[in-house]
């Protein structure tokens, strides 16, 4: 065995109490770039650093450290040889020497000059480790960290030894409270004692033999070929869940898959529930079927290779999930026992927000709008919409959602049929929080899609409209992500709903006294602006510009209302004008007329600044002198109408091609006609022109919203 | 016992650990370890960390080592007895090492093998879970404790208590006592333990002792509990609490913030309260719990 330490090799592991599964990888991830930014700051860089986690450890190697700094010599130019005395004696006191004879005499190629070269020799890797490795482990950043008895050093348990060694000697960190040395621990029950390590190879070789699977990867593919194996000597297939794997590949420094079984009877149980029980209570996996029936066993992994070979672990664990489910039942049982109906009048109890009343008024909000809604929804019956709404949320009384909160609306349809409630009314109560989200499946049932958006459109409009809104990483109320749901409703079922309106509406509701018409107008208008944000997030992953739909989203309502912006609110339409805008600029007129586009805007903008206003686009025919003017303007107002009309036919490709059209007239424009004449009256018509270019351009979109 | 016909004697030597005989084997380990051992505390609570020898105790410098059984209530936790696994009275068993000794899990360990479970026979996994009591202002890092897939046991480093830092910091163990009893036992229902480990007509089961109980004060905690009345009780409480606490008599004080506290439990079981009017109850709590922790810290005599 190859047990000699490799040349500049630093081997350090943290033993700890139990670190919390979800913070392990973020936490090796960040110690590796900490060591390795901090060797490389003090000039002695790894040639690689690895980092390994496991429950209990945090482990980093790192190669080719070299033996010490580098040398470093400072020079520092002197006088000219021969230069006068007090000048020479000047340059010795400053470099700190006492004669001549200590100074080099160099030629620069202009004249010889005296040259004091001090070198300043690099400190040994031993000397700098210490202080580089302690600042790594205090910088080390915790989401949550705690102090224990003895030690300065916070961390996220208690540390309860350090091994460190460099070149196969042990490094004296000297961590106030925490034993440093070559020793450390296996694993906690299967080999609980002592050992040395002489160097990275021999430390990982024992740690092995203590029974320490330490590359998180290796044990995440181990417990992944064992589920699968294990399920197979079952005829049942695993349920896939990357998740829950990464999360029990942290739990555990030896895993070992076990299976177990579940009492039939409790299989009956809704299979959500089921789930629910296994997965987030009990970090179980749960079982199918090759046909896809849910089969009566469930997979844990276990942190022990117990000599009766599991006998006793996988007894203790069916016992606890048989009382869970047990439990379940008893809420199932009993939940069923009063109808979704009666349980709406209990939503009255349960604060929605101190600002915007109970969820029974949330639920009298969205039953409305839900049945707005269903109008724009092809095949939706309003009545079956409402009806779904206003059961939507009575499952949040109910004692299985009490106990399983991840399970409201599921439950919700499950007690729903069971009242002979109409199907379609328990779908749309079990999806209307979906999709929750970028993963998540979007509904696509008429009525589901009528009460997820209800009530969403409710949550953005009414938190809005009490001034909550998220502002940087805070979003308490996840209105960012019910904007997004928003979108990938509607775009993903090709809706098409004004949802300037709907806003308008669900603000109407929340505020119950109607409010003056400007406060509605602005709140409407930040929605729009909100959702159009989260739009450029949403479509950014595919690829789409986020300035094509900034260019998309507004445009101008009709010539000679120049600065009042009209959103576009048709989420359908909007894509389908982004996408004919990056056609058309990615033609030779686009990309031409978008430069002389600019070129106007910028001319009128300036001017406008300069004036303090904002200029008319009311050109007067008599004062043109050129025919380009001429020109220019009377295809600028053919165009303009023709391309606006297209547009509003959603022939958005046409309406580009209508405005290549100026592309001609517009450089000709440019090419032979001077703005900066001498001639007042003449120059404003000719500014009211490149105005007017711009004006007549934003009907289709805003072009100056677009970069690049 | 001295009744007991030898075929009795028989039966109760098969069942190896009772409730009663577990809790005096935890008691009896952590005496060996230096603990004080203590009795319950005579007040209702909704669990071992409100017992003023944990909670006030935590804070300050003195070293203090303590155990003991403390009766927990939580009245929205009661079914009527008609479930296995749910109670709103039970017992918790808890210690409090300060300060928190560097082998505090291996002590742990060793407490659950002096009751016959064997870390090399089972999976007992330290699960992440950060402590935290409303009422109480105070926090701890720590972990769940899973034998086998259930939960028998809080493992806390303390880090807070009422606002004030714990320093040194203590470990705070918690054992939920039926939970661990009916592993021991291998019972699915808790009223079915074996609560004195006697054999025929001398056995009694927790459902002997308890399932009256926890019908009744079910029927009081979710039906009949007078919230009027409650309500007067906690302002009463209230009161008295900052009159004591202007006496710097801090222990007298904490009482009534522990009562306090109970009702309010109460009031929260019986669907009293709203949402917002719920958190304006705990923080009144916490007001309380601080009060009473800086009065503790202080150590003023009393002004008369």
């Amino acid at each position: 065995m190859n047990s000699g330490p490799r040349r500049g090799e630093l081997l350090l592991e943290l033993l700890s109490e139990e670190i919390p599964a979800r913070m392990q990888q973020r936490a090796i991830s960040d110690l590796v770039n900490l060591v390795q930014a901090k060797l490389a700051a003090a000039e002695i860089p790894a040639s690689d650093v690895k980092g390994y986690v496991t429950p209990r450890r945090l482990i980093v190697v790192a190669d080719g450290i070299p033996a010490a700094q580098p040398d470093r010599s400072e020079e520092r130019r002197g006088p000219r040889v021969g230069a006068p005395q007090p000048a020479i004696e000047g340059f010795l006191r400053a470099a700190g020497l006492a004669s001549l004879a200590e100074c080099e005499i160099r030629d620069t190629g202009r004249g010889e000059f005296y040259f004091a070269v001090r070198s300043h020799p690099g400190r040994s890797a031993v000397a700098v480790l210490p202080e580089i490795l302690r600042a790594a482990l205090n910088e080390l950043p915790w989401a949550k960290s705690m102090r224990w008895p003895g030690a300065r050093l916070r961390w996220v348990r208690p540390l309860s030894s350090i091994l460190c060694l460099y070149d196969g000697e042990v490094v004296p960190l000297a961590v106030e409270g925490v034993p440093v040395g070559r020793t450390t621990r296996g694993h906690r029950v299967l080999s609980p004692g002592e050992f040395c390590a002489a160097s990275a190879a021999d430390y990982f070789d024992k740690l092995q033999h203590a029974y320490v699977v330490f590359d998180h990867d290796r044990r995440r593919a181990l417990i992944g070929a064992e589920l699968d194996r294990r399920a197979g000597e079952l005829g049942v297939v695993v349920k896939a869940d990357p998740g829950l794997l990464d999360e029990v590949t942290g739990l555990a420094e030896f895993p070992v898959v076990l299976a177990g079984a579940i009492d039939p009877d409790l299989m009956s149980l809704p299979a959500e529930v089921l789930q629910t029980a296994m997965r987030t209570h009990q970090r179980y996996f749960s079982c199918a079927y090759p046909d896809g029936r849910p089969a009566p066993y469930f997979l844990v992994i276990a942190d022990n290779l117990a000599p009766d070979g599991g006998a006793a672990i996988v007894a203790g664990n069916e016992r606890v999930l048989r009382a869970r489910l047990a439990d379940a039942r008893f809420f199932y049982d009993q939940d069923r026992k009063v109808r979704l109906e009666d349980r709406v009048e209990a939503l009255k109890e349960r604060v929605y927000h101190a600002k915007l009343g109970s969820v029974y008024d949330k639920v009298r909000r969205i039953e409305r709008l839900a049945e707005a809604l269903a109008a724009y929804i092809p095949d939706a019956t309003p009545a079956l919409a409402q009806r779904a709404a206003r059961l939507a949320k009575a499952d949040l009384s109910t004692g299985m959602v009490g106990e399983f909160p991840e399970l409201q609306g599921i439950m919700g349809r499950y007690y729903a049929l069971n009242d002979g409630e109409n199907a379609r009314v328990a779908m749309a109560i079990a999806e209307h929080y979906k999709p929750q989200g970028p993963h998540d499946a979007c509904p696509t049932a008429p009525e589901s899609i009528a009460v997820a958006l209800a009530d969403k459109i409710d949550s953005l409009a009414a938190f809005f409209a009490i001034g909550e809104r998220p502002t940087g990483s805070r979003d308490p109320f996840a209105l960012r992500r019910a904007a997004q749901g928003l979108i990938r409703l509607v775009l993903e079922n090709a809706l098409r709903i004004r949802l300037g309106a709907a806003f308008a509406k669900a603000v109407e509701f929340v505020l119950v006294a109607s409010p003056d018409s400007a406060e509605l107008t602005a709140l409407q208008e930040e929605l729009l602006q909100f959702l159009a944000d989260r739009l450029k997030v949403h479509l950014r992953d595919q690829g789409v510009r986020h300035d094509l739909i900034a260019a998309a989203f507004a445009q101008l309502g009709a010539v000679g209302l120049l600065y009042t912006a009209n959103y576009e609110d048709d989420l359908v339409r909007l894509l389908a004008r982004v996408q004919a805008l990056r056609s058309f600029l990615d033609t030779e007129d686009g990309a031409n007329l978008l430069v002389a586009y600019r070129r106007a805007a910028n001319i009128v903008a300036i001017e406008d600044r300069k004036e303090g206003r904002a200029r008319s686009i009311d050109v007067n025919g008599d004062l043109f002198v050129l025919p380009e003017e001429e020109a220019l303007a009377r295809t600028l107002d053919s165009v303009g109408d023709c391309a606006a009309a297209l547009a509003n036919n959603e022939r958005f490709d046409e309406a580009m091609a209508e405005l290549a059209r100026l592309r001609q007239p517009v450089d000709a424009f440019f090419d032979k006609v001077t703005v900066n004449t001498d001639q007042p009256e003449l120059r404003e018509n000719r500014l009211r022109l490149l105005a007017r270019i711009r004006a007549t351009m934003n009907r289709i979109a805003d072009f100056s919203q677009i970069e690049g | 016992m001295a009744l007991a016909r030898p075929n009795q004697l028989a039966a109760s030597q098969e069942t190896s650990v009772s409730f009663q005989s577990l809790i005096a084997d935890l008691q009896k380990f952590w005496a060996a370890q230096g603990c004080v051992i203590l009795q319950p505390y005579d007040m209702e609570m909704g669990a071992g960390t409100f017992h003023p020898a944990t909670a006030l105790r935590a804070l300050g410098p003195q070293p203090w080592r303590a155990a003991y059984v403390q009766p927990s209530r939580r009245p929205t936790d009661g079914r009527y007895g008609d479930n296995p696994n749910r109670l709103q009275h039970f017992y918790q068993m808890q210690v409090i090492l300060k300060p928190a000794p560097g082998d505090s899990q291996q002590l742990y360990l060793a407490s659950l093998a002096a009751l016959g479970i064997d870390a090399r026979a089972h999976d007992i996994r330290f699960v992440e879970d950060d402590w935290e009591s409303p009422t109480l202002g105070a926090w701890g890092l720590g972990w769940e404790v899973w034998l086998d897939g259930m939960e028998i046991s809080q493992f806390t480093y303390f880090q807070q208590v009422g606002g004030f830092d714990c320093d040194p910091v203590s470990t705070e163990l918690t054992y939920g006592l039926e939970r661990l009893a009916m592993y021991v036992q291998g019972v699915d229902n808790v009223f079915d333990l074996d609560f004195n480990g006697a054999g025929g007509a001398a056995r009694i089961t927790y459902g002997d002792v308890f399932h009256r109980a926890e019908r009744e004060y079910s029927a009081y905690n979710f039906e009949f509990a007078d919230t009027a009345l409650l309500t007067r009780h906690f302002a009463d409480a209230e009161d008295e609490c900052r009159a004591l606490l202007a006496r710097r008599l801090a222990l007298p004080a904490y009482d009534q913030c522990l009562k306090a506290s109970h009702l309010f439990n109460l009031l929260d079981a019986r669907g009293a309260l709203s949402v917002t009017e719920r958190a304006a109850y705990i923080l009144r709590v916490r007001e309380l719990a601080k009060g009473c922790c800086e009065a503790w810290l202080s150590g003023e005599r009393p002004t008369s």
